[in-house]
């Protein structure tokens, strides 16, 4: 549950450093990227053209999406060489 | 104590100079130039302390204000007409953010046609950026009140702005009981500050974007603030009085305890009034005055209770609200009459723009115009008067 504006601080500014580490932005995305595993060689294609590092990547390896942080452009999906990632309708 | 004569321009700069801020960011404007004229040579005389920054508007004279507001320091700036239409942007701003600077502002026509005379659009364009706005009768209660809103801002955690009618007051000379710098001290007491952007040891995060999720509450908060100023307002009004033996209020009455007709101004125009109603109850007529002093925040409930028993009001704005139902202050004295079972006809007259004197016998005219409204004589709920018709 959110502060009501009688708990919040005067002049609505923030007290606590670096709190926009908690600041989600991918919530307005209509699409979402699903990466298929089998067909994904690793490129780095997605990881460089990603224009919000949404791209999780782990030992070289990508491992799937931050989706906390994807708007769903679908730029991965289009650059991706073997067609690993689609893009899924997101659903209310 | 001391009496001296002084221009409404001179008793406000000397009013910041017995404050003395700890910083004036300002760009000069008729007719309020005197005002941060006469406090850069305070500044220059050492008589100050003041940071005094001279910026190349009125935008950036704000925005200053703002950053050095936030930074905790007792700020103060002056201007007039074009110079706080320039500031708008910012003036929302340093509401929001909640910082307690102080105008001095001087009541000019906003342009077009250029004109450098006495009207209220000003501060009347400005009347819902959440700032406290007090509008002084004469030269002495601007310098009363320019004391006064430099506590209360403090104590609000909201900006104020004294205004003072320009010309008929920022230049015209009267009688002043100045208080002594260390009564003056005494009075605002400590620069309190809602919170420090230089405090390293407790870092905030200023202006921050403000989205769907918090902005609503952000809002709500600061009309808060402005709904409990009534209560700071009055309370420092009535400790200026004890003090120093001139007392205000929200609103002034004037001879309305058994008024069947009243006028309700404010700024200067109420001295020329209250000598009409004067006129006037010699001759044997029940008028009555209400000067509002305190337009923001709005005392609906001052209002109300001056003039729920009173026949026919007539509301004299000296701003038109061009296309609006009336000018500013009918709207809002009509509306928060309106849930009211017995209450008054109250009819609209917009009169004085760009100074445009306003006579003894113009006020009598409304008066004369209600007071036939009452007897059954129609007229218009909206009137221009003292324009070439």
């Amino acid at each position: 549950m959110k502060e009501t504006w009688k708990e919040l601080p005067i002049g609505a500014i923030i007290k606590e450093p670096g709190s926009s580490k908690r600041f989600e932005t991918g919530d307005w995305r209509t699409e979402r990227p699903v990466l298929d595993p089998e067909k994904c060689i690793h490129c780095m294609f997605c990881w460089i053209y990603c224009p919000d590092s949404s791209i999780k990547v782990e030992n070289g390896k990508m491992e799937g999406f931050l989706y906390e942080y994807c708007k769903g452009c679908g730029i991965c999906a289009d650059v991706c060489p073997t067609k690993a990632i689609t893009m899924v309708r997101e659903e209310v | 104590m001391k009496v001296v004569a002084k221009t409404a321009n001179e008793a406000m700069a000397e009013a910041m100079r017995q404050i003395n801020p700890d910083v004036v960011a300002a760009y000069p404007i008729t007719p309020a130039t005197e005002i941060v004229q006469i406090f850069s040579s305070f500044v220059h005389d050492g008589l100050v302390d003041t940071e005094f920054i001279a910026v190349e508007s009125e935008h950036s004279a704000m925005s200053a204000c703002i950053g050095a507001a936030a930074a905790g320091a007792r700020v103060m700036t002056s201007t007039s007409s074009q110079g706080l239409a320039l500031m708008d942007e910012v003036l929302y701003i340093a509401a929001a953010l909640r910082l307690p600077i102080v105008i001095c502002e001087i009541n000019r026509a906003l342009s077009a046609p250029i004109n450098i005379h006495c009207d209220h659009s000003d501060t009347m364009n400005v009347r819902d950026s959440g700032w406290i706005q007090i509008y002084a009768e004469d030269s002495q209660e601007a310098y009363d009140s320019v004391i006064q809103a430099m506590k209360i801002a403090e104590e609000a955690f909201l900006p104020a702005m004294v205004t003072a009618d320009g010309f008929i007051l920022s230049h015209a000379m009267q009688r002043i009981d100045m208080l002594e710098d260390e009564e003056v001290q005494a009075f605002i007491g400590e620069h309190k500050s809602p919170y420090n952007l230089l405090d390293i040891y407790n870092p905030i995060t200023i202006g921050p974007l403000d989205l769907q999720d918090y902005f609503f509450e952000h809002k709500r908060q600061e009309a808060d603030a402005m709904m409990k100023a009534p209560e700071v307002i009055k309370k420092v009004a009535d400790e200026f009085g004890q003090k120093f033996g001139r007392k205000y209020g929200l609103v002034e009455e004037y001879r309305l305890d058994d008024a069947e007709y009243a006028i309700v101004v404010i700024g200067s125009t109420a001295g020329t009034a209250k000598d009409t109603v004067d006129m006037m109850r010699d001759k044997g007529h029940k008028v009555g005055l209400l000067r509002i002093r305190v337009f923001r925040p709005f005392p609906a409930e001052e209002i109300v209770k001056a003039l729920k028993n009173v026949r026919v009001v007539g509301v004299m704005d000296r701003a038109d609200g061009v296309n609006a139902y009336g000018g500013p202050v009918f709207m809002e004295v009509r509306a928060a009459l309106y849930e009211e079972e017995k209450k008054p006809d109250v009819y609209s007259f917009v009169y004085g723009l760009g100074g445009r004197d306003v006579k003894p016998v113009d006020i009598e005219r409304v008066f004369q115009m209600i007071m036939d409204a009452d007897k059954g004589k129609k007229i218009d709920r909206l009137n221009y008067i003292g324009v070439r018709e």
